[in-house]
């Protein structure tokens, strides 16, 4: 019985893993990341995805803030922030926050505020997605 | 150190390596991986913390790799303090992988650059970044400081007189592997700072390695300032330090590396001047480019800004194999006809044609264009960028490719390459023009274009050199089979519906302003040409090649749309025959080319460039009456890739 529910469970996560490489949610990078976790480090990939999940919560508040009023927006400091964001989401291999991260920036060198407010809600929205498919993987508090 | 024994037996395992970034997902996935690879992973997301461990004790580590974009401490400012302080390679991480920065990071003394996410395969070979740099230390060290062998004395005299010897003495030699290691690695640390943990050097008698602190190094940097760095020699920069415990190989070893470490800066700021230039003149061409509609397809299309810019094989261009190494060839940014020639049916590429004329021109002290080179240049230095209109423009309007004959020629000129003995290059572009599926429609207008461009300089001369030809055809004698293939062509023109309706107008306007040209432009060609006025001034003896190609271009140009209508195999088959008659045509060529006693012949302008262009069209001639779609075909392809050749 357990091991039944056990199995379709694990079942369950690999096609929803497999749907994630496949809509490009995750790329090669997270699967390195899951060849990196073993027998010294069994939580591995979950470890690093709580802090990438901790890490960027913040990112994403303070870009909120950043592009809270048009005049005032610095689009330096946005820039370095999407740069740790970046960074950080390749690593995991959050491949589509990284692209829409890219896109953000790229209207953040223009000084294009609306812009940067719509790549935000994408980056938004993306990031929230990835975050509940992972939750749903790996029971992430 | 206990270190010696484990990482010396098993290196690279166990290689400790100190990891700095500020990012802590990156650093968590960077330990791990560090970690898969059996190094020894020590981090901080910290800049302050990773400098005050490695003060602490350098020898606690074998390699540093940081992140670049950091809050506290800029990236490159760690990497060469540490490299200036602790000699250690130093490997740059980041987001960016742009040249400028990756640029960066190796002038300022990185050993790699790698981008994140890293995978695991580039850090599996990190560790030859250390192994490197502990060899040419060992070089060095055996150079500079090797007091530990037998020859100990001998070494030290020798390494003492090479260092006595002068500043330049010592750099002569350690600086040259030390630049090696530079390039190579962070700034080399010849002094007794290395150990040879890995070297096979029988150097057991290590010396107390040199902490170069900030503290030392700002009296080094004191010392070598007041004594001059070009007189800054060891034993003085040593004496002025005044500090216990430092030799003079200390001092000389330090010396070297901040040497490079200057001319590193220098380099850098020269390379960015020399980048900010390139940039920046290819920049407003582009700009420029970019600010002409339908010039899109010409981005980064700046023939003549562009110094660097190479010319691009024929097989860039898309589709005109024959045409495009031809146009290629002309402006540097042949890649850009190739764009252009996609873009024919915008109109203004058509403009440029006239534009590009002028500067192709400009080497080509030949035809009829010498003022118009002139004003070509005028127009040239104006827009640059018209240069790409010229190549869209040409395959479809015979005018055009008159133009871009011109430019051929130009180009001829400019690049070495002549191809001049070989007439086969001049015929093989046109093939390849004629198989250009323009459309009527864009060849009208681009004639229409044209002609509206005849009444300028430059526009005008080109065409005017079309329409002499034309003319000329009259007037030539007949024996010339040139002739014969230039009322043939004639004829073709006006076969030709779509085209020749809406060309013939232009044909005349062209004709008139052409003549007006001639004259203007007689004086200045060579006297041997003079019979046939148009040609003669077109045709500039001084430069035959040049010119034949444009005739021949032009020529082959206008067969080619004749034919085109006429055939629509005309490609393939053009080709084909092309190729068996570029002997002919190459024989031609290489006749007239030296032998002005073909003059006569010519129908007059062209001297000898008339004789090539009379033997051409003889040899067109010949194949016309084969087959009709031939020698255009033919022509074109063989002008165009003797343009390409030049």
């Amino acid at each position: 019985m357990l091991g039944l529910g056990a199995r379709r469970w694990e079942d369950d996560m690999t096609r929803l893993l497999g749907f994630l490489y496949h809509q490009e949610v995750l790329d090669e990078q997270f699967m390195q990341l899951q060849q990196l976790q073993d027998a010294s480090s069994p939580n591995f990939v979950m470890e690093v995805i709580s802090i990438y999940f901790r890490e960027s919560e913040k990112l994403l508040k303070n870009l909120r803030a950043l592009l809270a009023d048009r005049e005032c927006a610095d689009y330096s400091k946005i820039g370095v922030h999407l740069n740790h964001l970046m960074g950080s989401s390749s690593s995991i291999g959050a491949r589509r926050v990284r692209a829409v991260c890219a896109a953000l920036r790229a209207a953040s060198e223009h000084c294009n505020w609306a812009g940067c407010l719509r790549s935000l809600a994408l980056l938004e929205h993306e990031y929230c997605y990835l975050k509940n498919k992972l939750h749903e993987l790996f029971q992430v508090p | 150190m206990g270190r010696d024994e484990e990482s010396g037996d098993q290196f690279p395992i166990g290689m400790r390596v100190l990891a700095v970034d500020d990012d802590l997902t990156c650093l968590k996935v960077l330990e791990s991986l560090l970690l898969r690879c059996q190094y020894h992973v020590t981090t901080t997301n910290e800049a302050e913390t990773a400098l005050n461990m490695l003060r602490e004790n350098r020898d606690k580590f074998d390699l540093v790799i940081s992140d670049v974009h950091m809050p506290r401490i800029d990236g490159f400012k760690l990497l060469e303090l540490v490299g200036l302080e602790m000699d250690l390679p130093v490997i740059m991480l980041s987001g960016n992988g742009e040249t400028k920065a990756v640029m960066k990071g190796i002038t300022h003394g990185a050993c790699d650059y790698l981008l994140k996410p890293v995978r695991i395969e580039e850090l599996r070979n990190i560790w030859q970044h250390v192994v490197r740099r502990k060899r040419f230390d060992q070089k060095n060290r055996k150079n500079i400081d090797n007091d530990v062998d037998d020859h100990e004395k001998t070494q030290r005299a020798s390494i003492e007189g090479m260092q006595g010897g002068g500043t330049s003495g010592t750099s002569d030699c350690s600086g040259k592997v030390n630049r090696k290691r530079k390039e190579q690695n962070d700034e080399d640390d010849d002094d007794g700072e290395e150990n040879d943990n890995e070297c096979e050097d029988p150097s057991t008698q290590k010396k107390p390695r040199v902490v170069w602190s900030a503290e030392l190094h700002r009296k080094f940097v004191a010392a070598v300032n007041q004594l001059g760095i070009d007189k800054a020699v060891p034993k003085r920069i040593l004496d002025l330090m005044n500090v216990e415990k430092l030799t003079r190989e200390n001092v000389a070893s330090h010396l070297q590396k901040y040497r490079l470490y200057l001319k590193r800066l220098s380099a850098v700021a020269s390379q960015q001047a020399n980048m900010a230039a390139a940039l920046g003149g290819r920049d407003p061409s582009f700009l420029h480019m970019r600010s002409f509609d339908g010039y899109g397809n010409f981005l980064g299309l700046n023939p003549f800004q562009t110094s660097g810019v190479s010319s691009i094989p024929n097989s860039n261009l898309l589709g005109l194999p024959g045409f495009s190494p031809g146009m290629v060839q002309i402006s540097r940014n042949q890649n850009n006809s190739s764009n252009s020639m996609n873009d024919l049916s915008k109109f203004q590429q058509i403009a440029f044609p006239s534009n590009q004329h002028g500067s192709l021109l400009q080497g080509i002290p030949t035809s009829l264009e010498f003022d118009q080179m002139q004003q070509k240049q005028k127009l040239r230095n104006e827009s640059n960028n018209h240069l790409p209109g010229v190549y869209s423009g040409a395959p479809s309007n015979s005018f055009i490719s008159t133009t871009n004959s011109s430019l051929f020629m130009q180009d001829h000129q400019q690049q070495p390459q002549q191809n001049r003995g070989s007439g086969s290059h001049s015929l093989d572009n046109l093939p390849d023009l004629s198989r250009l599926n323009e459309t009527w429609q864009t060849v009208s207008s681009l004639s229409g274009y044209i002609d509206n461009t005849a009444s300028s300089n430059v526009g005008g001369n080109v065409t005017s050199t079309i329409m002499q030809m034309n003319n000329s055809t009259m007037d030539i004698p007949t024996d010339n089979g040139l002739l014969t293939g230039r009322d043939s062509l004639i004829g073709r023109q006006t076969l030709m519906p779509s085209f020749g309706i809406d060309d013939d107008p232009r044909y005349l306007n062209f004709r008139n302003s052409g003549s007006l040209k001639q004259k203007l432009e007689d004086p200045k060609q060579h006297s041997a040409l003079e019979p046939l006025t148009p040609f003669n001034s077109s045709l500039n003896s001084s430069m035959p090649n040049q010119t034949v190609q444009t005739l021949l271009n032009t020529v082959a140009d206008r067969q080619r749309l004749h034919n085109m209508t006429n055939q629509a195999t005309i490609n393939s088959t053009s080709l084909t025959r092309h190729k068996t008659d570029k002997s002919v045509i190459n024989s031609h060529i290489v006749y007239n080319e030296g032998n002005t006693s073909v003059a006569p012949k010519m129908q007059g302008g062209f001297g000898s460039n008339a004789c090539n262009l009379d033997e051409l069209m003889n040899a067109m001639t010949k194949t016309e009456r084969d087959e009709i779609g031939f020698a255009d075909g033919e022509m074109g392809s063989d002008f165009f890739s003797l343009s390409t050749c030049m």
